[in-house]
């Protein structure tokens, strides 16, 4: 049995009581202590200036070099739009049973599809995305059910069109893959 | 479904492989990369993939290349080009080629994902396409064709030839020879077999309802025509219209019937549109259309016209070696439609039938089982359950005095050995029929 904690690095400045609820909803999906850590590294080494966009991968790299022995899972939380070579963009990414995971608020935010700013929703979709990841570095596939938080969202209103919540199926899948990890 | 699906990632970058890996992989499907060409094709040789998604751009043997050699695998693939911007031409020419669609990097995530949820839905569609033709074939097979004679193997063989080719064909044979089974077994074994085979009953229809039935008719055609109604040649296209009992079409549809398969065109009745078909034509009757043709009752044109294949179906009673195999794939047809299990032949009764000539030949056996299968008393095939049996008089040649014996034999049964009636049924008196039964040691059955 063992008995670690998930740690999440802020690479950017992001509001208290965003991150502070953030991790009180990691916690709760995962039963698992949470840390917030401050991430000081410069990261515009990974910006491509033909796309505008930041390297996802070298980022996730980034973060994996970054995690203590002791953290279970980790995770990068950043505020700059992220790629892969071969997607136009993505919200986060994170390996199947994997150490770390990357995600960001930027692509979350309302304002950037024209509309007022919501903080609570903003909190809701960066929490899904996040716990999803998450459930990918647990070793959860992408759910077929259109409401479980493992189902693969392209676009934001398909995050917004599922739960906060995994589905009977994932849950019990990732019940089982906590098992040896709480006491 | 996704965990069904392989997908096989072809890509020279490393980063572009690695990232379509994670991304399929968080999809549940089975997936495996591959850096070039030449490996992904020495990867399809070893062990079948649904997916390939393969870059246009590559060190050595490119997408295009690779593509091609993929179209010659006995299972081919469902083919997905990546491109650049710049090499959106080349992969068109790929669509052209048969690939089933293209992406252009970067991809777009949700056009990615609806693209291998197409592809995954075709090779579903696939799949299903190839297990219901497997259960086509096994339906139409010649398996229903029973026996092992001489005769029946040599129509077997007839059957294996005649079937790749176009042509017309004349099946001949006396009613009840499983003529319309034979054209089915021709169509199910040609390459038209994924078409469907039309049946016409040419004799039990009137000349105005043939000629509707056979080329279809406009609304308004006739009275009672107030749909538009496709035609059985039209029905037939891509596959075969059998005509059963051609011989009794009238001379008019005679002229019709040649024209159309000269032209392989037609109108419907009360249209004016031509209507083009890809039909082959088997018909079957059990009249001698050659003498037919003599006497000027059936075209000499038409005639040759279908008679380009012939195949004659030996009667029952010159393959008699085929009626226990015969009897007992009815026996089991008939036991498992009525949820029973087979039951055997008493050897007596599997005699008979050996004798028998049977004029209705083997749709004659098969009413004679089934009937027995029911009348009977579930456990065995009797004599008795026969109606030959009872009604009709063996072929063999045997003695007055065996003839009397079975004679007498029924007559008790059927008066449950009551001598008297029996005696009075046999017009003899008692005392000569109790004689009669001691001469031929005949007993009461238990």
């Amino acid at each position: 049995m063992e008995n670690r904690n998930i740690i999440l690095f802020l690479c950017g400045h992001f509001e208290d009581d965003l991150v502070v609820s953030l991790g009180r909803e990691v916690e709760k999906a995962f039963h698992l202590p949470v840390c917030l850590e401050e991430c000081k590294r410069d990261i515009t080494g990974y910006y491509n200036p033909v796309r505008r966009q930041y390297d996802a991968d070298g980022l996730m790299k980034m973060v994996s070099d970054m995690s203590p022995g002791a953290a279970l899972k980790t995770m990068g939380l950043f505020r700059v739009d992220l790629f892969i070579p071969i997607l136009t963009y993505i919200f986060g990414q994170a390996k199947l049973n994997g150490e770390s995971g990357i995600v960001s608020l930027y692509r979350l935010r309302n304002e950037l599809y024209g509309l007022g700013a919501n903080q609570d929703l903003l909190l809701e979709r960066f929490s899904k995305v996040v716990i999803h990841e998450f459930g990918h570095a647990f070793g959860l596939i992408h759910c077929h059910n259109p409401v479980c938080i493992m189902r693969s969202s392209t676009y934001v209103e398909d995050i917004d069109q599922k739960e906060i919540h995994f589905c009977r199926s994932c849950r019990a899948i990732l019940d089982d893959c906590l098992k040896k990890y709480t006491t | 479904m996704a965990e069904n699906i392989s997908i096989l990632i072809v890509d020279d970058e490393e980063s572009v492989r690695d990232s379509l890996y994670s991304w399929f992989i968080d999809d549940g499907y089975d997936v495996e990369c591959a850096e070039n060409a030449k490996k992904a094709l020495s990867m399809l040789d070893g062990r079948e993939f649904d997916i390939v998604l393969a870059d246009i751009k590559m060190p050595g043997m490119d997408g295009m290349e690779m593509h091609r050699r993929i179209k010659t695998l006995s299972r081919e693939p469902i083919f997905i080009i990546m491109t650049a911007f710049a090499s959106v031409d080349t992969a068109v020419q790929a669509l052209k080629n048969g690939a089933f669609d293209y992406v252009t990097k970067p991809f777009d995530p949700d056009d990615l994902s609806h693209l291998i949820r197409n592809a995954a839905a075709q090779v579903a569609l696939k799949n299903e396409n190839q297990s219901l033709k497997e259960k086509i074939t096994s339906l139409d097979d010649v398996e229903d064709i029973i026996g092992e004679s001489a005769p029946l193997k040599s129509l077997l063989g007839d059957i294996e030839s005649i079937a790749q080719s176009s042509s017309s064909v004349i099946i001949t044979g006396e009613s009840g020879t499983g003529k319309e089974l034979v054209a089915r077994a021709i169509h199910s074994n040609s390459p038209r077999k994924y078409f469907p085979m039309i049946s016409v009953h040419c004799g039990a229809l009137t000349e105005s309802l043939l000629e509707s039935e056979l080329f279809g008719h406009e609304k308004g055609a006739f009275t009672g025509a107030t749909l538009n109604r496709k035609g059985r040649f039209e029905m037939a296209d891509g596959g075969t219209i059998f005509l059963d009992e051609i011989a009794t079409i009238s001379p008019k549809m005679q002229i019709e019937l040649l024209r159309v398969l000269e032209s392989k065109s037609f109108v419907r009745v009360g249209g004016n549109k031509e209507i083009t078909s890809d039909f082959r034509v088997i018909c079957a009757t059990n009249r001698d259309l050659k003498s037919m043709v003599k006497n000027g009752t059936f075209r000499e044109d038409l005639f040759y016209r279908l008679n380009v294949l012939n195949i004659r179906i030996p009667p029952l009673r010159e393959r008699k070696e085929d009626i226990p195999l015969l009897v007992h794939y009815f026996i089991k047809k008939y036991c498992t439609s009525m949820s029973r299990d087979a039951i055997p032949v008493e050897p007596a009764a599997l005699n008979h039938l050996m004798e028998f000539d049977f004029p209705g030949n083997v749709r004659e056996l098969e009413n004679m089982i089934e009937r027995a299968i029911v009348v009977g008393n579930g456990k065995e095939i009797r004599l008795k359950d026969l109606p030959m049996g009872k009604d009709v008089i063996s072929n063999s040649i045997e003695s007055l005095d065996e003839l009397e014996k079975k004679h007498i034999a029924k007559i008790l049964d059927k008066y449950s050995w009551n001598i008297s009636r029996s005696a009075q049924a046999l017009n003899i008196d008692r005392a000569t029929l109790y004689n009669k039964i001691r001469k031929y040691d005949l007993k009461q059955e238990a």
